[in-house]
C-alpha cells in the first residue's frame, strides 16, 4: 500500500492552490550546487546554498509560519529564471521578493543591493554611503552576510575596498564562480566599476 | 505546567504521518475513495494547523480526521443505497463483508460502531472521534448493537 507520486502531488498542488501554505519550497539544481528556493504568497523569500531539510524547514517555519510545504510547482518560475541565469541567457530577475520579516536596516541594504547590475561589483563602503550611513560598512557587511535570497539579491557583487572578495555566506568559491559567470574575473583583485 | 511540544513544520508532520493515514483509509475504503479521502485529510489538517497548540499525539489527531472523513464516505454511500465499494481483495477483512450484511438493520450509529470495532478493528477512542461522540458513547453503541444482534438471532 504505497502513496503514488501522483497522489502526493495532487495534495501538494491542491494545498498551494487553496493558499494554505505559509511558505512553499523546492530544491533547484544549479552549477553551484543544489539550492533551497522558497516563496510566500508575496514573493521569493529564500534562496540558500547547501540545503539541509532539518535546519531549513525549522528556519522557514520560524520566519513565515508552520505551514511549510514542498510544492515544486510554486517554484517553477524561479527555477526557470535561475536556469536561464546560469545558462547565461538572463541578466536580471523579474521575481518579486518578500523581505517583510527582515529588520528595517537590512531591508534598506538589500534594496540598494538589488540596484547593483549584472557584471558589476561594488564595495561595502559604497553601499553604506548609498543608504546614507557612510560609517556603517561593517553593519552592511553583516546585513549582506545574512542575505536570505542569494543570487537574486546579488550579494556576490559586493567586494572589499581593495577589490578582494572578502567573504560570502555560500563560500568564496561560489562567489568567484558567480562573478565569473557574469564576466568578472575575480582572483584576488577585481577592478571596481562604481558609478 | 507542562511545556507544550513545539509544532513541527507541516512538511515534516506530513512525511511522518502520510503512510499511517493512507493505511487507515485503505482499510476503510476502496482505492479511489481512499485517495480522495487522503487528500481531504491533509487539507483539513493544513487548515487546522495554525490553531494547534501542542504537538503531542499528532498521529492520533490526524488519524481521527482521516477516520471521520472515511465514515462520511461510507455513510453517504449507505444513504444512497449503494454498498460501499469493497477494498482490494488482499486487504478485505472477512469479518467486514459479513458484518455489513448482518448489521444492515441496526440503527446507523450502532451499526457504524459494530462494523468499525469488529470489522475494522478500530479502538473506541477512534470510533468515538469518527462518530463525533465520545469513546464511552462508542463503546455503548457497539455493545448495544451487539446485544440487538444477539436478541435477533435468538428471537
Amino acid at each position: 500500500m504505497t502513496i503514488s507520486d501522483d497522489l502526493d502531488h495532487r495534495f501538494r498542488n491542491a494545498a498551494a492552490a487553496e493558499g494554505l501554505a505559509d511558505v512553499a519550497y523546492d530544491l533547484v539544481d544549479s552549477p553551484v550546487g543544489p539550492l533551497l528556493v522558497a516563496a510566500t504568497e508575496r514573493g521569493l523569500c529564500r534562496i540558500g546554498f547547501d540545503p539541509d531539510p532539518d535546519r531549513d524547514l525549522d528556519s522557514l517555519a520560524r520566519s513565515f509560519g508552520a505551514r511549510v510545504l514542498r510544492v515544486p510547482r510554486r517554484i517553477d518560475r524561479a527555477r526557470a529564471e535561475l536556469d536561464q541565469y546560469f545558462e547565461g541567457a538572463r541578466r536580471g530577475f523579474s521575481l518579486p521578493v518578500d523581505v517583510a520579516v527582515l529588520p528595517a536596516f537590512q531591508r534598506r541594504v538589500l534594496d540598494e543591493l538589488a540596484r547593483v547590475p549584472f557584471g558589476r561589483v561594488t564595495t561595502y563602503g559604497d553601499l553604506a554611503g548609498k543608504i546614507g550611513e557612510p560609517r556603517a560598512a561593517r553593519a552592511v557587511g553583516g546585513a549582506l552576510n545574512r542575505n536570505p535570497i542569494a543570487i537574486v539579491l546579488p550579494c556576490h557583487r559586493v567586494v572589499g575596498a581593495t577589490g578582494s572578495l572578502v567573504g560570502y555566506a555560500g563560500g568564496l568559491e561560489r562567489k568567484r564562480a558567480l562573478l565569473r559567470l557574469e564576466g568578472v574575473e575575480a582572483g584576488g583583485q577585481v577592478s571596481l566599476d562604481i558609478a | 505546567m507542562m511545556t507544550p511540544v513545539a509544532i513541527p513544520p507541516f512538511e515534516r508532520f506530513y512525511t511522518d504521518q502520510r503512510e499511517g493515514v493512507f493505511r487507515r483509509l485503505s482499510r476503510l475504503l476502496a482505492r479511489a475513495d481512499a485517495e480522495d479521502a487522503y487528500q481531504e485529510t491533509f487539507l483539513r489538517a493544513l487548515r487546522a494547523y495554525p490553531s494547534l497548540r501542542n504537538a503531542e499525539r499528532l498521529d492520533a489527531w490526524v488519524l481521527t480526521i482521516a477516520t471521520r472523513i472515511a465514515l462520511d464516505v461510507l455513510r453517504r454511500r449507505s444513504v444512497d443505497g449503494e454498498l460501499p465499494d469493497l477494498p482490494a481483495p488482499e486487504t478485505v477483512r472477512p469479518a467486514f463483508a459479513e458484518l455489513e450484511h448482518l448489521t444492515a438493520d441496526l440503527p446507523p450509529k450502532e451499526r457504524a460502531a459494530v462494523v468499525l470495532r469488529y470489522g475494522y478493528d478500530l479502538d473506541y477512542a477512534d470510533i468515538g472521534a469518527a462518530l463525533g461522540s465520545s469513546e464511552e458513547a462508542a463503546r455503548q453503541a457497539a455493545s448495544s448493537g451487539v446485544r440487538r444482534l444477539r436478541r435477533r438471532r435468538s428471537g
